[in-house]
């Protein structure tokens, strides 16, 4: 997985709240069997409008996405994720994302930044003024400046840690294989198990 | 969620987390790491494995525990002609995909034809492998389902499905916790699926995040288990990790004499622990919301979410009276979406579709709900009903009892079993611009075909709906008590009785 630790790019104004998964990426994509390849399938129904801001230039070009509040609700699907990824988005700015979105992102070294809704406005409005402008996501400082606006974004230490090292989730536990171990031979004996199935 | 000490009363939520910890995280510049959760059950789908087997077999891992994992087929299934091969190419290739995955690593698989196949959060139950007490987790969101029975049990993503799959843990970080307490008694036609499309509507489709929700009271502890998996459910829609309820009589009732059940000592040790579970006097929820059920009406929404919902006796809000510039702006747009105007009485709404089934309400007492009101009554010729049992061993059970037959005679379409329309990813879709009432959970834009519109609604609505062709209550259709979860004699005289 891919460290980041600043990001510059271009920001992509998406005025909508409650951007749920099915928007990022509707169910008839979930049938691959891959892990890359889902750019095509972002906000698919939405490009199809010429109006949808992806379809317009210099956006199209876009890394840092900044959309209202309750980003990602939904269906768990992680492919919402690796489709913003496969299209190029390295953060994703709300005020408010869904549980599940939130934590699939930071394993997949998408960073989700939390900026008040009013700041999220402000730079909704310095996108609009001048299309093309660029934000830069600085994690060592929890930052975002965009134009003219300076703002600072939430994150827990222990995402945080994880993105600017860029580390894998099960190498991380597996360094705790005894501690699983242990932990096992003490479950309670009646405890189901799936095999031998009774049926 | 609350440190471990012995003396500070817990909750429910709090003592399922204490027992399951493997290694607590650690504290580090004012803030903790998560905790490693040891996991008890692990249910796997075709749609949101293929990639975390890939990701196994890339790095040369085995699955750590697939005595703890059992698999089925849902998302992608026919729910017609199920002895042909899967006509769509894609959908059968994440069926065969899950098939030699399942091979390969060992893990139990249901399959297509199978008595156990079916939605994945119908078939846990069912075999009894959902028990009490227990952490459980599925590459999908509803698997707050289990949570019904005091059990942990949460939707992760695809790189978890990997981690859980390697490691038999995950990661976690505390929750909050929130007590959903819901007073009172249903009145007669109203269900639980009413009490959660009220609870969603009341907090917001964000409302519940970050939080464990416990839902308590006088109303939750009469439902049956099937009702309470029904609110447990739709807890994600509130955007809450899990939701849960205390296990009681009720709940050892379900489980026992199931296949993976407890037997003889096990049972009694089991029944033991499940018991000291129950939030304890004195213990302290982050949040606390209360319903008065006594007050509730059959609920149905309106937008596109969720958390736009309305009685089904009120009309179609109109979006300028909405306070919030978001919420304004989301109903204006849903609004449109829906080809709804502001003002419309609901039950003047007519539908195209009616879909009964899902993880949400496509257990054997659903059915058994929906067919009390259809009975001897006919459809509107207009509305194609459709009807898709939670699991092939609902299914059974269903046609053992002659349900199938009420539903046939009514001219409904009784289906193999699968999540069909829930979300449209087989041949079962609504066109562009049909109206559905749906028993499911989710009335996103697309959800159940492109350019469909989805009302939530409970089984008897969808019922009474069928027959009136526009959203109905079952009182619209003279249909008698029924809807209510408890039997009349179980509640308290006179409940229900006063408007
Ligand atoms: S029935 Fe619907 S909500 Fe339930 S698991 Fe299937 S697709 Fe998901």
């Amino acid at each position: 997985m891919e460290p980041i630790i600043t990001h510059t790019g271009i920001g992509v104004p998406l005025k909508q709240s409650n951007v749920d998964t099915d928007q990022i990426i509707p169910a008839v994509f979930l049938k691959r069997i891959t892990k890359t390849g889902f750019d095509d399938a972002l906000f698919h129904a939405w490009r199809k409008k010429p109006e949808f801001v992806l379809n317009q230039e210099p956006y199209s070009r876009g890394t840092v996405l900044v959309a209202g509040p309750d980003f990602g609700t939904g269906s768990s699907r992680e492919h919402a994720v690796w489709a913003l990824k496969d299209y190029g988005f390295r953060v994703v700015i709300s005020s408010r994302f869904a549980d599940i979105f939130y934590g699939n992102s930071a394993k997949q070294g998408l960073l989700a930044a939390k900026v008040a809704q009013p700041d999220v406005e402000l730079i909704w409005k310095e996108l609009e003024k001048e299309p093309g402008t660029e934000i830069t996501v600085d994690l060592q400082s929890c930052t975002v400046r965009c134009g003219s606006v300076d703002a600072t974004f939430e994150i827990d230490n222990y995402t945080r840690w994880r993105l600017m090292e860029g580390l894998d989730d099960i190498s991380l536990t597996l360094r705790q294989e005894e501690t699983i171990t242990t932990y096992e031979a003490t479950r309670p004996g009646f405890k189901p198990t799936t095999l031998p199935a009774k049926v | 969620m609350a440190e471990n000490s012995a003396e500070k009363p817990l909750t429910l939520a709090e003592k399922v987390w204490r027992d399951h910890v493997v290694a607590r995280g650690e504290d580090k510049d004012g803030q903790r790491s998560p905790d490693l959760l040891y996991i008890d059950l692990h249910l796997v789908h075709e749609v949101t494995s293929p990639q975390a087997f890939e990701g196994l077999r890339l790095a040369g891992r085995p699955v750590r525990r697939p005595d703890l994992t059992i698999a089925t087929e849902d998302h992608n299934t026919p729910t017609l002609e199920i002895d042909k091969p899967i006509a769509d190419p894609i959908s059968r290739k994440q069926v065969d995909t899950l098939r030699s995955n399942c091979q390969e690593f060992g893990i139990r698989l249901h399959s297509l034809g199978d008595a156990n196949q079916g939605i994945v959060h119908v078939v846990g139950p069912q075999l009894g492998l959902t028990q009490p007490g227990m952490t459980v987790v599925c590459g999908d969101s509803h698997t707050s389902t289990h949570g019904a029975f005091g059990s942990l049990a949460m939707g992760i993503g695809t790189s978890e499905v990997e981690h859980v799959l390697a490691t038999q843990t995950l990661p976690l970080k505390p929750f909050k916790t929130m007590a959903i307490t819901v007073n009172g008694t249903l009145r007669p036609g109203v269900s639980s699926k009413d009490i959660i499309l009220a609870v969603i509507a009341e907090i917001g489709t964000g409302g519940g995040q970050g939080y464990v929700l416990e839902y308590r009271g006088t109303a939750i502890e009469q439902l049956s288990m099937e009702a309470r998996m029904t609110i447990c459910n739709m807890s994600i829609e509130a955007g809450a990790r899990a939701g849960m309820v205390a296990p009681d009589e009720t709940t050892f009732e379900y489980v026992k004499g199931r296949p993976h059940a407890p037997q003889g000592e096990d049972w009694d040790a089991a029944v033991e622990y499940w018991r000291s579970l129950r939030t304890d006097e004195g213990a302290e929820f982050d949040a606390e919301v209360i319903i008065d059920a006594d007050e509730l009406d059959p609920f149905v929404t309106w937008g596109t979410n969720p958390g736009q919902g309305v009685s089904l006796n009120e009309s179609v809000p109109d979006p300028t009276q909405f306070h919030d510039p978001v919420d304004r702006e989301s109903a204006e747009r849903a609004l449109q979406y829906m080809d709804l105007e502001p003002g419309t009485p609901m039950k003047e709404i007519r539908v195209d579709t009616v879909f009964l089934g899902s993880c949400t309400n496509a257990r054997l007492e659903d059915l058994r709900k929906a067919a009390e009101i259809i009975k001897g009554r006919q459809k509107d010729p207009d509305v194609r009903m459709i009807v898709v049992p939670g699991s092939a061993k609902v299914r059974l059970d269903a046609e053992a009892e002659g349900l199938d037959q009420v539903f046939k005679d009514f001219g409904a379409e009784w289906r193999f079993a699968g999540c069909s329309m829930c979300l449209g990813m087989n041949p079962d879709q609504l066109e562009p611009g049909e109206r559905c009432a749906s028993t499911s959970n989710r009335n996103f834009e697309g959800r159940q075909g492109k350019g469909g519109r989805t009302h939530l609604v409970s089984p008897v609505v969808a019922a009474a709906t069928a027959i009136r062709g526009t959203l109905s209550a079952p009182s619209d259709v003279g249909a008698g008590p029924g809807g209510g979860e408890t039997p009349l004699a179980s509640r308290p005289a006179g409940a229900g009785l006063h408007a």
